[in-house]
């Protein structure tokens, strides 16, 4: 006892002023200052990780918009493009249109004869440049019959490694085009017949097997129809979910049950609910498969539980003395609901709204569940039609082997971003906008 | 007639109905509106919700119903002749011998999935798609076909009238009730609130929708694989072969392995996500200052804004292949497919989950306990280890789990950088599998609902679902407790 | 500021050497200023009482004397404080180090949420003050019995600090302080929070502690303020009107601001 009530009696001496205290305190700063890189080396490798991602999508995407391109002198041989010889466009034969761009490339090089030679050359060009030109007869029906110079899409492996994204000084084997082709390549760039030019196809096409003729017009009109769908449903049916449960409902076990899974479901893997369509809505109910109508559905389900649960906060934020004012003016329960709190409680509602639905529109399993994977060449229609979604044409084109697909996958990423950066400053303005009136 | 015009129609009337509603209201009061009891709007209003409600509802499950309950009548309406017709050109020999023995029942004779493909050629071919079905069975099947299309346009006609003679009794009704003395406000009101109440029953229904879907699906699984076959079996091949004389028909399906490669993944992940988000958390919370803490939380919510399936092709992209070049510079054989790969970036995912839940929980440590560690002569951290963390631990616990269940039920991350090969191994650099990459790629492809395969999905839900549900709710009840504690 | 030619500022009264002494001290809150000039000595072994209404600056002084106001990222204090002669705001010197000399006790009991024996020994393990078992014992043993709570306590030193009733709780933040062995013990309205029995506890035992520390306490109430404290303080609108023997601010204040409030005008 005595050696502990030294220090605390001892005031000649401060305990806390000793050598030995300095000491210690010294390590005790170096443990501070290992804590507190522990936390900074924490956020720095989450925001890397961010910033890593972002750099990687946009080296690999931004080159998707760009598409290269090479001149040719095409002959539009009437009795080739249109043997019925009616000069009605309906009657073309657009199955030629690819040999009518051929013969232009072996016109450009007519060097090259053998029949492997030859299959060589056409490396260069892409193997649906065809339906390009038949686009470009359609637009100018007076070629026919003419020999016209037309940008034609490269190849794949042309545009590759013309854009640089495939490193020309690979050894051969490792590359999709060889040296053959990269000196026909460089011959025409010096003629001045390479070009690159804005990938428009990527913007007004739908889904491909080639890269060239791929694009994300159908998968974004899906998402949209899907997302008008989700919203429909989903935000009257969350707030009056939680309008009643707010206002209300009476504190008793069912409202308990429901206020329980509410929660719960919002933690329900987004698979399950994909499951979910699969069993009740597909099989069940005999909706029709891969339709945005199914995909709206299952999404509502989905983001009910979010809606709902900022709904609440919403509402429960607008003060009492307003719901005490409007009954003291003799206005029923419902209509001080409806003509001053769910006003009032709008905006804080959009907010989450907005936000759920940028969720719903990142959403890819429970669309895969109910078959929105569907290969689709063109836009649907209609909310029963077959359909893909942005998010979906992510992964589908993400597990393509084509070397082009990578660079439109990380283009079709980047749209989505886009979609969602402008989904949440919307959210971010009305938040800022509506801010607390009291 | 199709349903469209029969809700056109009748969202017409339902407008009729207002327009009445509110006009017999305005000629009763006789000029004098201050003798209603409510305001002449909630008198159309009154009648033009019971135009509306009964027979939107009719549309509605009809809608639902109609499918099946047409399906049934055409197929059990079918000669036994023209079943039998159909069944020998559509049919493997081996099973016809069943149907004959048993086709005086007709279609009866046929079993679930004879039934199905019955089904989709009848149905290809009321819809106007001959070329879709077998050429020789497309004449014995169209009486079947034409039925079908009787039966359809039969029942949009039936639906349309039943609908406008309920919609033109409830004007009637209704427009005989409106009088001086009718509490309409007080009526409509109670109709609004009971609306409201079932919109709130939904989230109930979605989880019994759930619960029902996933454990009747489920049943029929485990009437073909035993349950504890299932559940500790060490071995998942569910490729059953197409005909019985195929090698390795049955399949097996012990779950243990993909039990065991989603745990794998999700430790993976929770061994990045934990550490990095909770210090992200605490750093924010206790060191930051307020100019940081406004950059880097929105930094953080842009990762979690992020979908998922932007992460899986990051991971194929970038992350997959450094983790294999890394492992080869070492020496290490790595899969391309590795657990490790699709771990990490599971990891990244989380961390904004964990992060922004841990804030919540050590900012729910009150001031005074801070403080009192403070006045004592402590340093930062050495308040945080001891006092804070202590203090939130059961909270933070409780976002742990909630981060874990995420973890388990995350698809698309798995779906793209983990593999299909069922290996049983903790081996973080082999390929492994996980039970939403099974359920995905099981069902992605493959529409015949009634093989094993096929089910083993729902049982494989039930699993994942159960499990999520569990960490959620015990989870939740941590934090929960856990607030109140502080409040 | 030269803390050289300031090292010992000039006691009031000469004779007792001050423990802590601020010249000057002003506090600011962002562009608010909280304390306009404070100057005041506390000796060694007194005990200080600060008084005055509410939102007058006395909880803000007493909290830049172990620089808890650091906490706050918008406060700023200048001025010199002084303890045993060195500049407590010097960069140089350590705030750990500091609130390790001068502790403190707050308005409302704050135990950490573990067990009683683990709040008293968190100071002392921080601090090195010992390293054995028998050592803690022993430091657990002596806090608690100086802090009046020992013989409540000593059988349930395993069971949680946060199930002990209001008034042992604030005992139990005292005798935590009084565990680290400080210099100087700040009082932060100790109990306003407790009932009147509790609070004569708490009196009796701030009576005693003046023995082995400095104690400074900021009150609200005045007759708490006579009965416990040597000298006192009387903050007004972060002024410090006057400061003096307890008995001569009570019997004979000197500003009729002090009057005023010790005869309950306003307050």
């Amino acid at each position: 006892m005595t050696e502990i009530t030294a220090p605390l009696s001892d005031r000649s001496v401060s305990f806390h002023t000793s050598d030995a205290a300095e000491k210690r305190l010294r390590a005790r700063y170096a443990a501070e200052k290992r804590f507190k890189a522990y936390g900074v080396i924490a956020i720095a490798f989450a925001v890397s990780m961010l910033a890593i991602l972002l750099f990687t999508l946009f080296r690999t995407g931004i080159s998707a918009f760009w598409q290269t391109e090479m001149q040719l002198e095409v002959t539009f041989d009437a009795a080739v493009v249109d043997p019925k010889g009616t000069g009605n466009p309906a009657d073309w034969d657009r199955g030629a249109f690819q040999g009518l761009a051929n013969e232009a490339l072996y016109k450009a090089f007519p060097e090259v004869t053998g029949r492997t030679d030859r299959r060589e050359l056409r490396g260069l060009l892409s193997p649906v440049a065809g339906a390009f030109l038949v686009n470009y007869a359609l637009e100018n029906p007076a070629v026919v019959g003419q020999t016209v110079k037309v940008w034609l899409p490269t190849s794949d492996g042309i545009n590759q490694i013309a854009k640089g994204n495939i490193d020309r000084t690979l050894p051969e084997s490792n590359r999709p085009v060889n040296d053959t082709q990269l000196g026909y390549l460089d011959r025409m760039e010096s003629q001045g017949a390479i070009r690159t030019a804005f990938n428009s196809t990527f913007f007004s096409a739908s889904d491909s097997n080639y890269p060239e003729l791929a694009g994300i017009l159908g998968a974004t009109v899906g998402t949209l129809l899907t997302m008008v769908v989700t919203i429909l449903l989903s935000l009257p049916i969350s707030v009056a979910a939680a309008v009643y449960l707010e206002e209300f409902a009476p504190k008793n076990r069912l409202t308990e049950l429901i206020e329980v899974n509410i929660n719960n479901l919002a933690a329900v893997p987004s698979i399950v609910f994909g499951l979910l369509g699969l069993a009740m809505f597909l099989n069940f109910f005999g909706m029709p498969r891969s339709s945005p109508l199914v995909g709206g559905m299952v999404l509502a389900l989905l983001v009910l539980p979010t809606i709902i649960i900022a709904s609440r906060a919403a509402l429960k934020a607008v003060p009492p003395s307003i719901r005490e004012a409007a009954l003291g003016m003799g206005a029923s329960k419902l209509q001080t609901v409806m003509h001053h709190v769910l006003p009032l409680a709008m905006p804080g509602i959009m907010t989450g709204t907005i936000i759920a639905m940028a969720h719903a529109l990142g959403e890819t399993a429970p669309l895969l569940m109910i078959g929105m994977n569907a290969f689709v060449t063109a836009p649907p229609t209609g909310f029963l039609d077959s359909s893909s979604a942005l998010p979906v044409q992510v992964y589908i084109w993400a597990d393509k082997p084509e070397r082009g697909f990578v660079e439109l996958t990380s283009a079709a990423i980047l749209v989505l971003l886009t979609f969602l950066v402008a989904m949440n400053a919307t959210a971010i303005y009305f938040r800022k906008k509506f801010e607390r009136r009291w | 007639m199709p349903i469209t015009y029969t809700v056109g129609t009748l969202l017409i009337l339902t407008a009729l109905g207002y327009l009445l509603g509110r006009r017999k209201a305005v000629t009763v009061a006789g000029g004098n509106i201050a003798s209603l009891h409510s305001v002449p709007s909630y008198y159309g209003s009154f009648s033009a919700l019971w135009v509306l409600l009964p027979t939107i509802s009719l549309v509605l499950l009809w809608l639902a119903l109609k499918g099946p309950v047409i399906n049934w009548a055409v197929v059990d309406g079918m000669a036994p002749e023209a079943v039998l017709g159909w069944a020998n050109a559509s049919i493997p020999p081996g099973e016809l011998e069943a149907v004959r023995a048993r086709v005086a029942e007709g279609a009866g004779a046929l079993t679930d999935i004879q039934r199905q493909l019955l089904l989709i050629n009848i149905t290809n071919l009321a819809a106007g798609q001959a070329q879709y079905v077998n050429p020789a069975v497309v004449d014995i099947l169209r009486p079947a076909a034409a039925h079908m299309q009787d039966l359809r346009s039969l029942t949009d006609w039936a639906l349309f009238g039943i609908c406008v003679s309920l919609a033109a009794a409830a004007l009637f009704i209704t427009r005989g009730k409106i009088g001086p003395a009718f509490r309409a406000r007080n009526n409509v009101e109670r109709i609004v609130t009971f609306l409201l109440i079932i919109c709130s029953l939904i989230a109930i229904l979605t989880t019994v929708g759930i619960v029902l879907s996933l454990v009747f699906e489920s049943l029929r699984f485990f009437t073909k694989v035993p349950v504890t076959e299932f559940l500790f079996g060490l071995q998942w091949s569910p490729q059953t072969a197409i005909r019985a004389d195929q090698v390795g028909s049955s399949g097996a399906f012990g779950a243990v392995p993909l039990f065991a490669g989603t745990l794998l993944i999700a430790t993976i992940a929770m061994c990045v996500a934990a550490p990095v988000g909770l210090l992200s958390a605490i750093y924010l919370s206790e060191y930051a200052s307020g100019a940081v803490r406004n950059v880097i939380k929105p930094v953080l919510e842009i990762l979690a804004g992020i979908p998922t399936v932007v992460f899986g092709f990051f991971a194929i992209l970038t992350v997959a292949p450094f983790i294999r070049d890394m492992g080869a510079a070492i020496g290490l054989d790595v899969s391309s497919q590795s657990a490790l790969a699709a771990g990490v970036v599971m990891g990244i995912m989380i961390v904004p989950f964990v992060s922004s839940l841990s804030d919540d929980v050590i900012n729910a440590v009150p001031q005074s306990l801070r403080d009192g560690s403070y006045g004592l002569g402590a340093t930062r951290s050495e308040t945080v280890k001891q006092v804070i963390l202590p203090a939130a631990l059961p909270g933070i616990v409780g976002a742990m789990l909630l981060a874990v269940s995420r973890a388990i039920g995350e698809t698309m991350i798995v779906v793209m950088a983990a593999g299909l090969q069922a290996n049983l191994t903790a081996n973080p650099l082999a390929s492994v599998t996980t039970v939403t990459v099974q359920i995905k790629s099981i069902l992605v492809g493959d529409q015949v609902f009634d093989s094993a395969k096929t089910l083993s999905v729902f049982a494989l839900g039930l699993v994942l679902f159960a499990v999520t549900l569990v960490l959620n709710v015990v989870a939740l009840r941590i934090v929960q407790r856990y607030r109140e504690k502080y409040d | 500021m030269d803390t050289q030619t300031m090292t010992k500022p000039a006691a009031e009264n000469g004779t007792k050497s001050a423990k802590m002494s601020a010249r000057g001290v002003k506090v600011f809150y962002g562009e608010k200023r909280a304390l306009h000039g404070i100057d005041v000595d506390i000796y060694e072994n007194e005990v200080l009482a600060l008084i005055g209404p509410s939102g007058c600056g006395k909880s803000t002084f007493l909290r830049t004397l172990n620089r808890m106001n650091d906490t706050i990222d918008i406060c700023r204090v200048e001025g010199l404080i002084t303890l045993d002669g060195a500049d407590i705001y010097d960069p140089k010197l350590d705030v750990v180090q500091l609130r390790a000399r001068v502790g403190m006790v707050f308005q409302k009991p704050n135990p950490f949420p573990k067990s009683i024996y683990e709040n008293i020994i968190y100071g002392p393990k921080l601090h090195g003050l010992a390293t054995k078992k028998d050592e803690f014992d022993a430091i657990v043993e002596q806090s608690l019995k100086r802090a009046g709570l020992w013989n409540e306590v000593k059988d349930r030193l395993m069971e949680p600090g946060t199930g002990l009733s209001g008034g042992q709780q604030q005992r139990l933040c005292i005798a935590r302080a009084v565990a680290v062995s400080p210099e100087v013990i700040l009082m932060d309205e100790p109990c306003s929070a407790l009932d009147p029995i509790a609070t004569a506890h708490i009196e009796e035992l701030i009576d005693e502690l003046r023995e082995n520390f400095t104690i400074v306490i900021v009150t609200h109430n005045m007759q708490q303020a006579a009965r416990v404290s040597q000298r006192t303080a009387f903050f007004h609108l972060g002024d410090l009107v006057e400061v003096g023997n307890t008995e001569e601010i009570f019997t004979n204040p000197r500003d009729e601001r002090t009057q005023g409030y010790i005869t309950g005008r306003y307050g």
